[in-house]
């Protein structure tokens, strides 16, 4: 099919052949006020074209205004939305994949992902019933708040009777919590995304490791096409192994292998015809599991030769005496070292951010030196970038105000001593120390309950609130003793998955009593946050 | 006035071979008009479904002094409207489906008025039509809504299928028409509305293409012409009246016949009607002449009737209403259950019951008796069952509960009896019954109430103004709120908006009370309403009420309350919205007063931004200047300056970017501007003279490519001018000069002064470029904590270890043992293991 192609607004102006919708074969994926070209097609006598616009997630007025505007609006034969909010990515994660929704809202003041989250929220609460409870820190939780009750005014009479599914929802800003998704992830799974990176539940690997290990087939040649590989809990081992802390995965793979062999050995032990039987009847699966072990062991080989090498060792160093408080106040000889050999710049501002973060601001001749080093060594161009990190809070000078990061650091005990990575006991496990804040607030939410951190909550940006909803009488839940709590969590700016992993991990933790379900305006790591926040002039030449 | 009187008369007539329907005349009303001469020389149309009648007298008078009068009747004859006809000559009258009055005129247009005689619109027919002027029409309805069909005066036809969405179309010719058709119809069949039309004995289907001959199958010889026909009220049957007075009924699609029967009455009738109940096995029409009525049916006999007034058919779903100067009836097929229980010497067990109940009435054993023999045949809730169907289609109260309390009496003998149908026809009769009162008069029978749905009649009693009525029926038959009472209160404040004599505060205050309550109210259609009045205030009164901002904003801009709709629309958080206001004012105020109006709206200003990023970068720059926003000034100005190909323009934006960078006092931004200036002029000047491509680079890309080609002065100078500092210099050195492998050049410089950096980086540096050799030169200058890592990495175990052991150093040593191969360095190994013993004691 021939796309008309379009930076921004609609990527793609699809052609159908017949007249079915489902011809329509790429729609748009997020629609802003960019409509930038519009290439017009030569007329085709012999085959008539019909243009058709899906806006996804939303209609909207001011991309159809434009395109009248531009004189083409009436070339489509259809002109239809599809509200495409929460898209669910596992049992327990939803997300709307809005790219750019941390850099809208802090940034450019442009709050319409939040819009599209609280009526995503609609939904799902006319799915599953009205949540009682909404608790929320930070701006735009507050915002979203807002919208929600609003919203269940106007549709006053119209609910739906359904017995409510969440007890609670927790709405949190990414800005109340910068410090996270900077550090490296540990965890298999944040692994696999810091390196490889995960988008839309498929992470594309270096074929090399996984190239078919069978001789006899004559076939040298080494794939050169990059493996692509689903990554979800519908796969048994990848749902056992995706949250651990990376150490604890070459324990489980070995046990996991042991496992295998001794049911393929199985084999010789079945006598009767039953038994050989039963045996066959469970081979596919045995076959699936062996080969989904093979993979996850390459993965993890490639994986281990980045987290063995000295680079990934210092690098990780010097996060985590950032994270405890060493040396936060002077320019860091590890970064300026990095900065001299012009390691990738993104590693540096992660860091810069890092350390900035971690002092609450740097002094400014610490911070002028560091812009100084990056704009002489990666091109004034990024002086942009810097003022975006700048404007967002990742970077900023020290102000009067005393440092407040340790106090917030020992309330909400970030640091652990000696986490334990192969049987973790608390979610520092996930940064092999760090206990990441976000996961902390909501951990302290379900218990003892937010009084008892009020003092950090108040170091922390933005308002923290607690709005509860009107259930109809007869739908409250009568909780059965032993019965789990459901909170939703919503990550307003992104989520990381070590927090995921950290979440998931407080569901299993015994007594814990509460169940987490995880939603967020995009899955992010450090590099593809930062990344959204980078300005680039040039990119903009015709 | 009186209220209605009630009586039934039951004709029977059996013939030998053939069961004739039993049919019955139920009397509706007693008219409560007053009309002097009855229905004579009058155009009277009346809409099914128990709906308003509308009257013309006197229509063909053209004279202005003698006006026709258009009156418009409920069924029970009481007055609803009444006004003097100004318009062009009318040609027939009609409803919609939402009780819309239609008047065709000759020229073709067509006058759209409510049933309270309001005028709503107009719309024509078409050129052709208003040229060859209207012949006949009929007014129809399908599936699509209410259509009107046109024979025009050139004996062509026009149809519109659906008057709220008017498509017309011009039919084909007849062939071989000379005058007026002896008669047609509409049909509708294969989802698309056909006319059938008789030309003499000829028979025609037009559709949009084609003028298709057909017969009808067994149409007896004696015809020499069809004279009249009628379409049943579901297009699934058709009746043709002869010339020879005989009626041939059969399906519409004209490929089976049913019955035929003749009338023995050869003039022209005056109208005829299907009669005929959903599902009743056999076919039955009504045909009327000047005060006579015949029923035809299966059966060679007919049965019928006097007439003694002027009176016109209304066919109904389940039978066939007649209207006359003085009375309203309905004649109808007696319906199964009925029949059944009230058939002289029934022994159904529907009528065993009602005998039942009447003897335990009387406190009389005989209802055991009765009750027992249904009981015997295991026929009770067949009983129950057809007593309560029975009183569904009784009109009078009094049998209706007799029925139901005998089917209530036959419940008590009869465990697990499913409640659902008793209690739902209760509860249909009451609402029933109380739409057919005298007052109301829409004379439903229960099939059509059912077919019709509660939802349709509660518009229709909006449309009549029966709001209180029509909340009572919701509140009773528990109508969800949202399409129930709070659509009722809607309908209720819309009109309310419109009385013109009331102040809009007592308005706004009695809809506000009256509506606060209700849920799902849509208070933005009532302020429309309001609008449209000429009430602006009252309608911004009103929208205070409405809580879905998105709703407010396009009456609002409407309404040209823009800071309002703008404050609205930021309110409900849907940035579209937002933006379709910002737009708008864009478009509708100078250029200051926009800006302004933004000012006060950070969110719409940030939102409008945006916009202009990428948009209107010039609007961009104005706005920032409005606001003295000097940094972002300079950071569009940076921009700019990479949009420039030629490097002075670059350079001019960069100091215009300096100077506003100065304004808002960020001298590092102004600085590292000014030097970003410095090095394009240094790079081009460089350019110039060697000839090397450097405009763009960063500083440290310069210094590594002039380094790469031996031009050491000129990066000397670029790190003093620049105050590079030390460090990374010679990092930057370092890494060059081991790429370019000028190892001389780099043991000179080594040597030039003490190296800030350590010589550690150059040991690896070296090895990295795979020089062992001058790797080695290095290892002595590394301080005395790096000597392991730098003995390591040159491969040198022995002097490894001799450093690791002086340093007594526990983890460095273990790092040399880990190296340590067990074949090769087994002497060096156990050395180390003793050194370590020591250290740990330490």
């Amino acid at each position: 099919a021939r796309t008309v192609r379009e930076p921004g607004a609609f990527r793609h102006l699809t052609r159908r052949s017949s007249s079915r919708l489902k011809e329509l074969r790429r729609i748009t994926k997020r629609c802003s006020v960019r409509i930038e070209c519009i290439v017009s097609l030569p007329e085709d006598k012999l085959q008539p074209r019909d243009f058709h616009i899906l806006f996804v997630p939303r209609r909207s007025l001011l991309c159809e205004q434009r395109l009248k505007e531009k004189g083409v609006l009436n070339s489509f034969t259809n002109i239809d939305e599809y509200i495409l909010d929460l898209i669910p990515y596992d049992g327990d994660l939803l997300s709307m994949e809005s790219e750019s929704s941390f850099r809208e809202c802090y940034l450019e003041n442009d709050q319409t992902s939040l819009y599209h989250a609280a009526k995503g929220l609609m939904t799902l609460q006319a799915l599953y019933g009205t949540i009682p409870q909404i608790f929320g820190k930070g701006e735009c939780a507050r915002h979203v708040a807002n919208m929600m009750l609003r919203m269940k005014r106007e549709f006053a009479g119209s609910q739906t009777q359904i017995l409510p599914v969440f007890d609670t929802l927790l709405l949190l800003d990414r800005n109340v919590d910068l410090l996270t998704p900077l550090a490296t992830q540990l965890t298999y799974e944040g692994l696999i995304d810091e390196i490889f990176g995960i988008t839309n539940g498929y992470v594309k690997l270096p074929p090399e490791k996984f190239a078919q290990k069978k001789q006899g087939e004559g076939g040298k040649e080494l794939p050169t096409e990059p493996k692509k590989l689903q990554l979800n809990s519908a796969e048994e081992l990848y749902a056992e192994i995706r949250d651990k802390n990376f150490n604890a995965v070459g324990a489980a793979l070995s046990k996991k292998a042991k496992i295998i062999s001794a049911a393929f050995e199985e084999r010789h032990n079945a006598k009767t015809v039953g038994e050989i039987k039963q045996f066959v009847s469970q081979l596919p699966h045995m076959q699936a599991a062996r080969s989904s072990l093979a993979n996850h062991t390459s993965i993890a080989e490639l994986i281990k030769d980045i987290t063995t090498s000295e680079d990934f060792f210092d690098s990780l160093t010097v996060e985590q005496e950032f994270m405890t408080g060493v040396d936060t106040d002077k320019v860091s000889t590890y970064i300026e070292d990095c900065i001299a050999q012009k390691d990738p710049l993104i590693k540096i501002l992660r860091l810069v951010c890092m350390q900035s973060v971690c002092n609450n601001g740097l002094k400014q001749k610490v911070l002028d030196y560091y812009k100084k080093e990056i704009l002489q060594t990666y091109g004034y161009k990024h002086i942009l970038t810097l003022k975006n990190l700048e404007r967002v809070g990742l970077l900023k000078p020290q102000s009067t105000m005393r440092n407040n990061y340790p106090t917030i650091r020992k309330t909400l005990k970030l640091w652990m001593e000696d986490a334990n990575e192969q049987n973790p006991n608390d979610i520092s496990y996930v940064y092999s120390g760090y206990a990441p804040l976000s996961v902390r607030l909501t951990q302290v939410l379900a218990r003892p309950g937010w009084r008892s951190i009020e003092e950090v909550l108040k170091m922390l940006p933005g308002p923290h609130f607690e709005e509860r909803q009107q259930v109809p009488t007869g739908l409250h839940k009568k909780r059965q003793p032993g019965e789990n709590r459901t909170i939703l969590v919503f990550f307003l700016g992104g989520v990381t998955y070590a927090e995921i992993a950290a979440l998931r991990f407080l569901s299993n933790m015994e007594d814990s009593g509460t169940e987490y379900i995880i939603a967020a305006t995009k899955l992010i790591n450090g590099t593809s946050w930062i990344k959204s926040l980078m300005d680039s002039p040039e990119e903009n030449l015709p | 006035m009186t209220p209605a009187l009630s009586k039934s008369e039951r004709i029977v007539s059996r013939t030998n071979d053939y069961t004739c329907n039993e049919m019955r005349k139920i009397e509706l009303y007693e008219m409560g008009w007053n009309l002097k001469d009855g229905l004579r020389e009058c155009l009277v149309a009346a809409a099914p479904y128990g709906g308003p009648i509308s009257l013309l007298k006197g229509h063909n008078r053209r004279s202005p002094s003698a006006r026709p009068q258009l009156e418009i009747y409920s069924s029970s004859g009481l007055p609803l409207a009444s006004f003097p006809w100004k318009s062009g000559v009318v040609k027939q009258l009609g409803w919609t489906v939402s009780d819309d009055l239609l008047c065709v005129q000759e020229d073709g247009t067509v006058l759209v008025y409510d049933l309270l005689g309001g005028f709503k619109r107009h719309f024509s027919m078409g050129n052709e039509v208003s040229q060859s002027q209207v012949l006949e029409t009929k007014i129809f309805h399908s599936p699509y809504g209410t259509g009107v069909a046109i024979l025009t005066g050139a004996l062509r036809f026009t149809l519109a299928t659906n008057i709220d969405d008017i498509k017309l179309r011009r039919l084909p010719e007849v062939p071989g028409l000379q005058g007026a058709p002896s008669c047609w119809a509409v049909l509708t069949q294969d989802r698309q509305s056909k006319v059938l039309v008789a030309n003499g004995s000829h028979l025609f289907i037009l559709d949009n293409t084609a003028c298709t001959p057909v017969t009808p199958p067994g149409l007896s010889p004696q015809a020499s012409s069809i004279v009249h026909m009628c379409v049943s009220f579901s297009y699934k049957y058709l009746a043709l009246l002869t010339d020879s007075g005989h009626v041939w009924m059969g399906t519409s699609n004209l490929k089976e016949k049913l019955s035929e029967v003749d009338t023995k009455i050869k003039t022209p009738p005056k109208q005829m009607a299907w009669c005929r109940r959903p599902k009743s096995q056999q076919p039955s029409a009504v045909v009327m002449w000047d005060g006579l009525l015949i029923v035809v049916g299966e059966c060679k006999e007919t049965i019928q009737y006097h007439l003694d007034d002027d009176s016109i058919l209304v066919p109904e779903l389940d039978g066939v209403r007649i209207i006359s100067g003085t009375h309203h009836e309905l004649l109808q097929e007696v319906p199964g259950a009925c029949e059944e229980i009230f058939k002289i010497a029934s022994m159904a067990p529907g009528a065993l019951l009602l005998e039942a109940h009447k003897e335990y009435e009387k406190e009389s054993q005989k209802a055991d008796e009765y009750l027992r023999e249904i009981k015997e045949q295991s026929l009770l809730s067949e009983a129950v069952r057809q007593c309560v169907e029975a009183a569904g289609h009784e009109h009078e109260p009094e049998t209706q509960k007799t029925l139901l309390r005998a089917a209530s009496f036959g419940k008590c003998f009869l465990s697990n009896f499913p409640p659902e149908q008793f209690v739902s026809m209760c509860r249909d009769l009451r609402v029933l019954n109380a739409v057919r009162d005298y007052t109301v008069g829409i004379p439903l029978t229960h099939t059509q109430f059912k077919q019709m749905t509660v939802q349709v009649l509660i518009d229709r009693l909006v449309y009549r103004k029966l709001y209180p009525l029509a909340i009572e029926i919701c509140r009773y038959l528990k109508t969800p709120e949202y399409q129930g009472v709070s659509r009722v209160l809607k309908h209720w404040a819309c009109y309310k908006v419109q009385q013109k004599e009331e102040s809009d505060e007592v308005i706004a205050k009695a809809v506000s009370v009256k509506l606060a309550d209700a849920a799902g109210i849509f208070y933005s259609e009532i302020a429309t309403k309001a609008y449209e009045s000429g009430r602006t205030e009252l309608a911004i009164k009103l929208l205070e009420f409405e809580p879905r901002s998105g709703e407010q904003v396009p009456l609002l801009l409407k309404m040209k309350k823009s800071p309002l709709a703008l404050s609205k629309a930021i309110e409900s958080g849907d940035t579209d919205l937002v933006y379709t206001v910002v737009m708008y004012l864009k478009n509708e105020l100078n250029r200051g007063d926009f800006f302004m109006m933004l000012r006060n709206q950070p969110v719409a200003l940030s939102l409008y931004k945006q916009f202009c990023k990428h948009q209107e970068q010039d609007t961009l720059k104005d706005l920032f200047n409005q606001d003295d926003d000097h940094e972002e000034l300079g950071n569009l100005y940076v921009k700019a300056s990479y949009k420039e190909q030629r490097l002075e323009a670059r350079i001019a934006l960069l100091q215009s970017a300096v100077d506003e960078y100065y304004k808002a006092k960020n001298e590092f931004s102004a600085k590292t501007t000014e030097d970003e200036m410095r090095l394009l002029r240094f790079q081009r000047k460089l350019e110039e003279e060697k000839g090397e491509l450097l405009v763009g680079f960063s500083l440290h890309d310069t210094m590594t490519t002039l380094l790469s080609v031996g031009l050491h002065k000129h990066a000397e100078q670029l790190y003093k001018d620049f105050r590079v500092p030390d460090k990374r210099f010679w990092w930057l050195k370092l890494k060059s000069l081991a790429e370019k492998e000028d190892w001389e050049e780099l043991e000179k410089f080594g040597k030039s002064k003490k190296s800030p950096i350590g010589y550690l980086p150059f040991v690896e540096v070296c090895i990295k470029h795979h020089n062992k050799y001058e790797a080695k030169k290095y290892v002595s200058k590394v301080t005395p904590e790096q000597k392991v890592k730098a003995h390591l990495a040159v491969g040198d175990m022995e002097g490894a270890a001799e450093a690791a052991i002086e340093r007594r150093n526990e983890s460095e040593i273990s790092t040399v043992l880990s190296r340590c191969s067990a074949t090769t360095d087994h002497l060096l190994m156990e050395r180390l293991n003793r050194a370590k013993a020591t250290a740990v004691k330490k």
